[in-house]
């Protein structure tokens, strides 16, 4: 106590400037986080016990965990949304992460014009998601599509991708894996290149070829950026909406499919909300879809971290 | 030389965050409106309501009001509305609605300007009876008003007709259907002699939209009770078009996706039900097509299908100019622009005997005699009731049919997972 008080006003002032300054420095994320996303958060939780339609507020009703109970019980569909969200999820996750593994492997040797592509791979990233979409569902088109053309010349074709289960989920699956493999490419690219080079040469001094080196060296030493890759990629895939909204468009969009093949959870959530106007019910939803998303990503960052580090 | 340097940046930092605020700061003052001493106005549309020329002519008269219209696709429009409504804030000054859901938003009259307190209530006999009260909420406020009706008739393709060596005349193709299975006998007739590749029609959910919208009853009863399982005439409609789809006279195509706009393009179908404004449609996307369509009579009597009303929801900021706007764009004389201009068939009964109207051809369509042909089945049209979800019990029957096309499932069993799915339609 009597130290404090022989400091002058100046030397005290820069004390607190210590002490509170990084907390005003952080406070902007935390402000807007608690606006834009904790706030949310809690009032979708509030809705979600409520009966209510999305234009009427007040008519809501308090109604506990009735929407829970329907929903995690007597709801064939929700389970169906979770179902094809999870396919998707494996679908793109995994040949994404592998694509991207392989294509930064190759981009990380010297080649001409190396700059031009590893620009060119970000490209898919920031075209506009409803444009490659669209593109996308006129390549998958059952009459005049070019896949199915393509197709044609090896006697097949004549796929109606938006059909059937698997079909629709390969296309859907091909836009996702399309747009993020440069993205998660050129995050394996910056951390390969931090790889010391010293280490492939004692590789190739015991005699390990390019592929071993790969797997014995690369892929270990880029665990934490896989890691990362796998846990982005599974939170983007668990609130897959705009690819499978997109690739039937209609009035019956929403549904994803003439027999919900293609209907993902978030789109489910969209149906109930948008189109049925039961916001309650949809709130419900996305609280339960949070939850699966944080267990799904958990489950994925324990599979990763097996990835061997010695 | 360090402590220096990262003053500065922070000082930079937060020059960038202050221009940032003032940036949305600014952006938010777009929307106040009278910025230039002009009332701006927005309107929000799907698909062609044919405005364009109107909304110039509306502006040239009122130099004091600035408007734009901002399109959507049909679906987008109606859940980008329910979503503003919701929010209070985002809506268009005017906003159109489809017969489809103008029931659903109805029940939530307070959102909307109550058209009868702004000189509504003395405008009421310019439309059609049944037009004017499937607009009105149960409190007597009145949220639209009505522009088009859908009426109904066949467009079908002579060329391929010929080819199919039927006949291409359009009093001979009317007389070729004057019921729903003679018309699909003439299907069956089109497709043993039809050019390869082509069905005789272009989706099952398209044909049984029309069948559906000439019943008595549709959907719901009056009491908005869902009747899809005990009302007989969809479930005969339902078994005709899955014979139809079973003889292969299908393009499996469902209406307003891409593939089908494709469908137009490519010459997939020979047949499509058409309302009104399915013309506008079928110009707009093939106009390469022009001269090989014609225009035939429905089987089986008047029907409606589609038809919208404009609303002024009560967030906008200028809710009087909005409704003076939506008053004009409906009024007959602009309802009779709209239709001579883009083929949307008018709700103001005074028009169905002018000759303007009665007298109109249409030369994408071979010069068929739209105007007469489309009043008549105004004329004969019965309104049929509908409910407040009718659009998306809608949904669900195409999506039915769509399982029957895509060979997923028999008749019975998609009709049986249809009512199941209407069921949780509440």
């Amino acid at each position: 106590m009597a130290g404090t008080t022989t400091l002058t006003f100046a030397e005290r002032r820069q004390k607190w400037d210590v002490k509170l300054s990084p907390f005003g420095f952080i406070s902007p994320y935390f402000l807007i986080f608690g606006v834009f996303g904790l706030f949310p958060l809690l009032y979708t939780a509030f809705v979600s016990l409520q009966k209510r339609n999305l234009i009427d507020a007040d008519g809501a009703q308090f109604i506990g965990f009735g929407n829970y109970e329907q929903l995690l019980f007597h709801d064939p569909y929700f389970w169906n949304a979770m179902g094809n969200t999870v396919s998707l999820w494996l679908l793109t996750t995994i040949p994404q992460i592998l694509f991207a593994l392989g294509i930064a492997h190759l981009l990380n040797r010297r080649l001409r014009g190396r700059m031009l592509f590893r620009m060119g791979m970000i490209l898919p990233n920031i075209t506009s998601v409803a444009a490659v979409t669209i593109i996308f569902a006129q390549l998958f088109g059952r009459d005049f599509g070019l896949i199915n053309w393509v197709l044609s010349w090896f006697g097949g074709g004549h796929v109606d991708w938006q059909a059937g289960t698997a079909s629709s989920h390969t296309a859907i699956a091909s836009m996702v894996v399309w747009r993020w493999t440069g993205y998660h490419a050129l995050i394996f690219l910056a951390s390969m290149q931090a790889i010391p080079s010293s280490m492939y040469e004692a590789a190739t001094l015991d005699g390990a070829k390019g592929w071993q080196q790969f797997w014995r060296i690369t892929v270990p030493l880029l665990r934490p950026q896989i890691i990362f890759s796998t846990v982005i990629a599974t939170t983007g895939n668990m609130r897959l909406l705009a690819e499978p909204l997109l690739f039937n468009p209609g009035t019956a969009a929403a549904t994803g499919g003439s027999d919900r093949q293609f209907q993902t959870a978030a789109l489910y959530l969209y149906e109930q909300g948008f189109t049925k106007y039961d916001f309650g019910y949809s709130s419900a939803i996305a609280l339960i879809l949070a939850v699966a998303t944080m267990l799904v990503a958990g489950l994925s960052y324990l599979v990763t971290r097996r990835i061997q580090t010695d | 030389m360090r402590p220096k340097t990262t003053t500065r940046r922070i000082r930079l930092l937060a020059g960038v965050g202050a221009a940032l605020v003032a940036l949305t700061a600014l952006s938010g003052c777009g929307n106040s409106g009278a910025a230039g001493g002009k009332v701006k106005l927005s309107l929000g549309l799907f698909g062609n309501f044919g405005y364009t020329d109107l909304i110039k002519e509306y502006q040239a008269a009122h130099p004091d009001i600035e408007i734009t219209e901002r399109t959507a696709a049909y679906s987008d429009h109606h859940k980008n509305l329910a979503a503003h409504l919701a929010t209070g804030a985002g809506a268009a000054d005017v906003e159109a609605i489809d017969t489809g859901y103008v029931a659903q938003f109805k029940a939530t009259p307070d959102k909307f300007v109550d058209l009868n307190t702004v000189g509504g209530d003395k405008l009421k006999d310019r439309w059609l009876g049944w037009k004017w009260a499937a607009s009105l909420a149960k409190g007597g406020q009145q949220i639209g008003y009505g522009t088009d009706v859908g009426g109904l008739a066949i467009c079908y393709r002579r060329d391929l007709f010929e080819q199919a060596q039927l006949p291409t005349d359009r009093a001979a193709v009317s007389a070729l259907w004057p019921t729903w299975q003679a018309f699909f006998e003439t299907g069956k007739r089109f497709q043993a002699k039809a050019p390869n590749g082509v069905k005789f029609m272009d989706g099952g959910p398209t044909v049984l939209n029309a069948i559906v919208g000439q019943a008595p009853q549709g959907y719901y009863d009056q009491t908005d009770k869902l009747i899809v399982d005990s009302n007989p005439a969809l479930r005969q409609g339902w078994d005709l078009v899955v014979d139809a789809v079973k003889a292969n006279l299908s393009a499996g195509l469902l209406y307003s996706t891409p593939q089908w706009n494709t469908g137009f393009t490519q010459g997939q179908f020979a047949t499509v039900t058409c309302p009104a404004w399915m013309m506008t449609k079928i110009k707009d996307q093939a106009p390469d097509t022009a001269g090989k369509w014609d225009i035939a009579s429905v089987p089986g009597g008047g029907g409606n299908w589609g038809g919208s009303y404009l609303t002024v929801p009560k967030q906008g900021k200028h809710t009087k100019e909005a409704a003076e706007l939506a008053a004009w764009l409906t009024a007959p004389e602009q309802q009779a622009k709209v239709f001579t201009g883009k083929g949307l068939l008018p709700s103001a009964p005074s028009l169905y005997d002018d000759p303007k109207i009665t007298g109109y051809t249409n030369p994408f369509f071979s010069g068929a005699p739209v105007g007469k042909l489309f009043t008549d089945a105004a004329k004969k049209l019965n309104p049929q009731y509908q409910g407040p979800k009718a659009g998306d019990v809608q949904t669900e029957f195409g999506n039915a049919m769509q399982r029957v096309e895509q060979g997923k499932q028999d008749g019975p069993a998609a009709w049986q997972q249809l009512v199941g799915d209407v069921a949780k339609i509440k």
